[in-house]
């Protein structure tokens, strides 16, 4: 997990953000603030707004209500200074499948002012960092998945932006491509970009997110770092694995006082494992069975996973969602 | 290609060259932004492209004038008209307009495309004149309905088409249809942002299209037509565009037929233009 990096003037700034769509309440009051120089992760289901929450930032859909501002410009006021600060890579298709690769960099290049020589010249260098100069000739609709990604993050990256929002980027892509974005994503921020990212794998906004606000329902329900929505949840597993089998009832019962709760039995003789939060009891279990005498082989705080926190906020699991995953609008 | 990009491409690895992304990343000048004409040019330079790259996307609009050219001035010359040659002479220019006239519905028909692929996504996050991918690709359009304008007269002057208007008057008559068609795509990119599919933007301008060419001067001349159905077929504004389109094509045109043409084309242009405009604003 990256480190947090508090210091710094806030990006992005949103609140009381609301959409409708008809009867749908897509966007519901959302409230976010991310630090510049930071990745900032939305995590949640298909259905849950964030391609709404950013189409709403980057001044694509106007809210029904609330405010935002990026690098200080109102997303309404000044929506086109929003627009010559930010890049956008879309969930869906950003780039045109019937242009090749290089078309579509040196189209964007000219709509961003370019000359035709600097258009070219930047087309190229785009493309040669993200290793697509030999299918730069070719039609985007013959590129892989991840050459797809590739090419859609570089026309996001025309004019560096300062602010990049990245809607799913890696959703559908095998897990070396996964990587690649990755790697990219990281490159840029370690460059003083601000990325925003959506996400609906918990362990990309665990990899990449210096703070996430998890989004359901139109709503952010919990926000904060990766270790702290962790601790909020409270459910850190513990496991102790004995020298001696014959210790595991003297231990379960020092384990049930200090922990006040009931371990659970392993499957292995000598293991006992329980789920907590409290990190200051847990940090008095190893003297009080060194107390009562028992010897422990093996100890360990294991995080609870994303995919827990998400149990725990809402009382079903993120996967519910993603039954029609890529066939939502 | 260097032993070292070959071996990359070969095992298709790619790990992100940091210091190619920094290098490509450090752009310190950033560009003035383009003038509004520009970027409308260069998303006209889009359109141009899409149809090198997707060529198939003229062939009805090049079949289409060849059949109804083929099958009206033979099927039906001699019954309408009596005489094979004279019908065609009637004929051409119709089927001319008519051709241009459907493909304007490509227009919404791309529109939407890139709408709902999300294209217009990006072109929308872009900090250029707002107006100017739809002006670009009603530019670009216009280079569809010069060639569809071109395989009709070809095919006309094969067939043994000869106007008295001449070179002269063929240029004028398709100057005056591409400008008409333009200010028409205007009606037809509401649709695009309107409707939820392609095909539906395609479905609902036929059915639009086909009442406005059929009844009209086109196939038919209106004073051998019931006077109803006559009275109809004068008053439809496709009528009025083929007959000034006949007026240049025979070498007789006359300036009220042209203006009122012209002056059709500015006030379609000026209703549907800002509601398109608005539309695209406002577009979910
Ligand atoms: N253009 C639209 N028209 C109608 N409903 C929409 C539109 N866009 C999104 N919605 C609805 O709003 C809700 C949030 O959608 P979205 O922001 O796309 O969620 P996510 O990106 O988290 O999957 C969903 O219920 C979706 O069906
Ligand atoms: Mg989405």
């Amino acid at each position: 997990m990256p480190s947090t990096n508090d210091s710094g003037a806030l990006a992005v700034e949103a609140s009381g953000l609301v959409k409708h769509f008809g009867q749908v309440r897509a966007v519901d009051g959302v409230d976010l603030a991310v630090r510049a120089g930071t990745v900032f992760g939305l995590l949640g289901p298909n259905g849950a707004g964030k391609t709404t929450i950013v189409r709403m930032l980057a001044t694509l859909l106007a809210p029904d209500a609330g405010t935002a501002t990026v690098l200080g410009h109102d997303i309404r006021r000044a929506a086109d200074e929003v627009r010559s600060l930010v890049g956008l890579t879309g969930q869906y298709a950003s780039v045109d499948e019937d242009l090749t690769g290089t078309e579509n960099l040196v189209m964007l290049c000219r709509l961003y002012g370019f000359g035709r020589g600097a258009a070219r010249e930047r087309s190229q260098a785009l493309l040669t960092a993200f290793d697509l100069q030999d299918a730069g000739g070719r039609q985007v609709k013959t590129y892989s998945g991840g050459m797809r990604r590739r090419i859609d993050l570089a026309a996001s990256l025309v004019v560096n932006p300062r602010v990049l929002f990245l809607d799913e980027p890696t959703t559908g892509l095998d897990p070396r491509s996964r990587n690649q974005v990755w790697d990219v994503i990281r490159t840029l921020v370690e460059d003083g970009a601000t990325v925003l990212l959506t996400t609906q794998y918990l362990e990309e906004a665990d990899q990449l997110a210096h703070r996430i606000a998890v989004i359901d329902h139109g709503r952010v329900i919990a926000e904060g770092t990766s270790a702290e929505l962790k601790a909020s949840v409270g459910t850190g597993a513990v496991q102790l694995r004995l020298v001696d089998p014959d210790d595991r009832p003297a231990a379960e019962s020092v384990m049930a006082r200090v922990l006040d709760l009931t371990p659970e039995r392993s499957a292995d003789p000598a293991a006992l494992s329980a789920r907590t939060g409290d990190s200051a009891a847990v940090a008095q279990l190893l003297p009080a069975l060194a107390d009562a005498g028992i010897a422990v082989a093996e100890f360990s705080l294991g995080q609870p996973t994303l995919d827990e926190v998400f149990l725990a906020l809402t009382g079903r699991p993120a996967a519910d969602e993603e039954i029609d995953e890529g066939s939502a609008a | 290609m260097s032993v070292d990009s070959a071996a990359r491409a070969a095992t298709r690895e790619w790990e992100p060259d940091r210091e190619l992304l920094r290098a490509a990343l450090l752009v310190t000048d950033r560009p003035t932004r383009p003038a509004a004409l520009s970027a409308a040019f260069t998303f006209g330079w889009r359109a141009i492209l899409k149809i090198k790259h997707v060529p198939e996307q003229l062939f009805d609009v090049t079949l289409t004038p060849i059949v109804f050219l083929l099958m009206f001035t033979y099927l039906f010359g001699g019954a309408i008209a009596g005489d094979v040659s004279d019908y065609l002479h009637y004929l051409l220019p119709g089927v001319l307009v008519q051709t241009v006239l459907i493909t304007t519905v490509y227009t919404g028909f791309t529109l939407n495309t890139d709408i709902t692929k999300g294209v217009f996504d990006r072109f929308r996050s872009l900090p250029v004149w707002r107006p100017s991918p739809l002006v670009g690709a009603l530019l670009g359009d216009t280079v569809r309905y010069v060639i569809a304008s071109t395989v009709t007269l070809g095919v006309g002057f094969a067939l043994g088409f000869r106007g008295a208007g001449g070179v002269p008057g063929a240029v004028a008559a398709v100057a005056l249809l591409v400008v008409f068609a333009s200010s028409l795509a205007w009606i037809f990119t509401i649709l695009g942002l309107v409707l939820r599919t392609p095909n539906a933007v395609m479905g609902v301008s036929m059915l639009i299209l086909m009442p406005l060419t059929f009844a009209s001067n086109a196939f038919v001349d209106p004073s051998t037509m019931p006077s109803g159905l006559a009275r109809v077929v004068e008053a439809n504004p496709v009528s009025h565009l083929i007959t000034a389109i006949r007026g240049l094509m025979y070498g007789t045109p006359e300036a009220s037929q042209l203006l009122w043409v012209l002056v059709a084309a500015a006030v379609i242009t000026a209703v549907f233009a800002p509601i398109t405009m608005h539309l695209y604003r406002q577009k979910n």
